[in-house]
């Protein structure tokens, strides 16, 4: 067993109700990495393991899943996640200039995190909101029909 | 405007609860189904309806289910697809926040249609919203006795869950997405076996869109014929939801006749283009969809008559460009998302998507030679129809269209250098 990591009680008990959906325990993987990752975080290789052994899967089944998935991390982020849509819609309506902006605001590249770690920058495809384009997500919240006005205000507000 | 059928409850507060769905006639369907019909004349009843898939493929769905076996020594599944990762399309997210037991009601009437006692919503990861709304009201519809044991008391069982996604286009293909359900990484299988006789853990499994499935206690309250008759005249087929973006003034999801003409959707609901400039390009069913020019907008939004000249109407997401698009640029969007999205595992797609992206790239940045058009088209027709799964005719069709009706602003670039 991996050093002292552990889900919460309560934790446990969604795994078991979700385990139940499914008529063999491996299916349930990409759950229970969501599980994982809310609540270590970020899915280090001893989470992974963690996860293994919950499952009774393979160690390569698991990494192999989460190098698969695009919104799994294996690093811990930024306390922010801003994950901007440059897919056809956003683009058409301005997101390449606005990642342009946020990385000139944030002053780091898609891909970073500033270096107080309050702030990692994506860019991901078409988030399903094409209509109230551009688009991004922050954290679990999205925020639609964004300007650069509409960015700072945003941005302004986090604790 | 003709009556809304899917969207009616769009906007209404709480409409995603059981009480409101109820009021508003909802849960009628099952009883009507599960009390008066058999499984089999549910299915006939979709027959009737002209329903096609909804999900790109535009398959007749009574016919999908009569794929299915009767009797099969392993479980039989029902998997909705609700993926929507095609760049463009937001329909099936409007259904699943607005109004999830629409889904929900669908998906056991179509599971009782087929003899399945097990039912998956696949959504996509980043939609949290229709993860929460679609588990409350399945916890709503077990507490009600829709769901679980003895459904109605007609001895009739169904379970039904919701699998999260964790962000990969390719869980939308129905094969990766039965790969993903089962908890690996999402590679399209081969086919045959198709998935109506080995699919999900082994069994006999009907996929089918979160749209299609949501026309289902609709078709079955108010009749096949009813249902196929919402279509344009002369086409038939039910209504469709058309989500519109771009430079248009008004995107949005529009629910209308199946057969209505692109025209229309562009002008008359979704206001026009902005700035009241001209179409340059209009892509009408989703990303994948080959693109048109704006002498061909006229054309009807239905199955036939996208393909009878050479486009689709994949997810029905129209995405609209205006006479200053920069389409060197849009196409390296669309080509780079392909070349993210493709899983790998078969070499026309894995390379030949990286090889355009590359190429495309150099056009944009002025550095494009005058070969490169032709070896795009080259590339293009090298993975078309080539591939394990429909990913890489996805990705070679933009590349064909917008090369081959545009050529004259590519060739311009080049030469502008
Ligand atoms: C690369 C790729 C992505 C797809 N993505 C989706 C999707 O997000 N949602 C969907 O319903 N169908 C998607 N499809 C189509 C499905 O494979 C399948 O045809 C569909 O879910 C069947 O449902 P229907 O008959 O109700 O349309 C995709 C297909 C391909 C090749
Ligand atoms: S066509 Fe592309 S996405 Fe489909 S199996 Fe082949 S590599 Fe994967
Ligand atoms: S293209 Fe950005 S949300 Fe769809």
């Amino acid at each position: 067993m991996s050093k002292g990591l552990e889900f919460s009680k309560k934790t446990k008990e969604r795994l078991q109700a979700i385990v139940a959906k499914y008529p063999e325990k491996g299916a349930a993987l990409l759950p229970t990495l969501w599980l994982a990752q809310r609540e270590f975080s970020a899915i280090t290789p001893e989470v992974e393991e963690y996860v293994a052994g919950l499952l009774g899967l393979s160690l390569v089944r698991v990494h192999e899943a989460l190098s698969f998935y695009t919104m799994y991390t294996p690093q811990p982020l930024g306390k922010y996640h801003i994950q901007l849509c440059t897919n056809i819609s956003c683009s058409l309506l301005g997101a390449e200039e606005l990642l342009a902006y946020l990385k000139k605001r944030l002053n780091i590249e898609a891909g970073e995190t500033t270096p107080d770690k309050k702030f990692t920058l994506s860019t991901v495809e078409c988030l399903g909101y094409c209509g109230t384009a551009p688009v991004m997500r922050l954290n679990e919240t999205f925020y639609e029909n964004l300007t650069e006005n509409g960015i700072d205000q945003i941005l302004r507000k986090l604790p | 405007m003709p009556e809304l059928v899917l969207t009616k409850n769009v906007g209404k507060k709480d409409s995603h609860t059981l009480g409101i769905y109820e009021q508003g006639g909802g849960y009628q369907a099952l009883k009507k189904a599960l009390l008066e019909m058999k499984p089999e004349d549910v299915i006939k009843e979709v027959d009737k309806s002209g329903l096609r898939g909804r999900g790109g493929a535009g398959f007749p769905a009574g016919k999908k289910w009569s794929f299915i076996p009767k009797e099969a020594p392993k479980p039989k599944y029902l998997t909705v697809n609700a993926d929507e990762g095609e760049p463009g399309t937001f329909k099936d997210r409007v259904i699943m926040e607005n109004d999830p037991h629409m889904l929900v009601e669908g998906s056991i009437i179509t599971s009782y249609a087929i003899g399945i006692y097990q039912a998956y919503i696949y959504v996509r990861g980043e939609y949290t919203r229709s993860i929460s709304r679609l588990e409350d009201a399945i916890n709503e519809a077990y507490a009600r006795g829709y769901l679980g044991k003895n459904i109605l008391d007609t001895g009739y069982y169904l379970d039904m869950a919701v699998h999260p996604g964790a962000g990969a286009y390719i869980c939308g293909e129905e094969t990766a997405l039965l790969e993903s359900l089962e908890g690996k990484k999402g590679q399209p299988r081969m086919k045959p076996p198709f998935p109506a006789i080995v699919g999900l853990f082994q069994g006999p499994t009907v996929i089918n869109n979160v749209e299609t499935i949501a026309c289902v206690p609709h078709i079955i309250k108010n009749g096949g014929e009813w249902f196929n008759n919402l279509g344009a005249p002369g086409v038939g087929g039910g209504i469709k939801l058309f989500p519109v973006s771009g430079h248009v003034k008004k995107p949005g999801v529009y629910e209308l006749p199946v057969g209505t003409p692109l025209r229309e959707i562009i002008y008359n609901y979704a206001g026009g283009v902005r700035g009241d400039k001209k179409v340059k390009a209009v892509i009408p069913g989703g990303s994948s969809a080959p693109v048109l020019k704006v002498e061909e907008i006229d054309v009807k939004m239905d199955f036939n008559s996208l393909a009878a000249i050479g486009s689709m109407m994949g997810s029905g997401a129209i995405i609209v460009m205006d006479e200053d698009t920069d389409l060197v640029k849009t196409l390296r969007i669309l080509i780079k998302f392909y070349a993210h999205e493709s899983c790998g595992k078969c070499t026309p797609c894995r390379e030949g998507t990286g090889w355009m992206a590359k190429i495309i790239t150099r056009i944009e940045k002025g550095q494009g030679e005058s070969s490169d058009l032709d070896a795009l088209l080259d590339i293009a027709n090298g993975i078309r129809g080539r591939t394990l799964c429909p990913m890489g005719d996805a990705a070679a069709m933009p590349v064909q269209s917008f090369v081959t009706k545009f050529r004259g602003e590519f060739e311009d670039y080049i030469k502008r250098g």
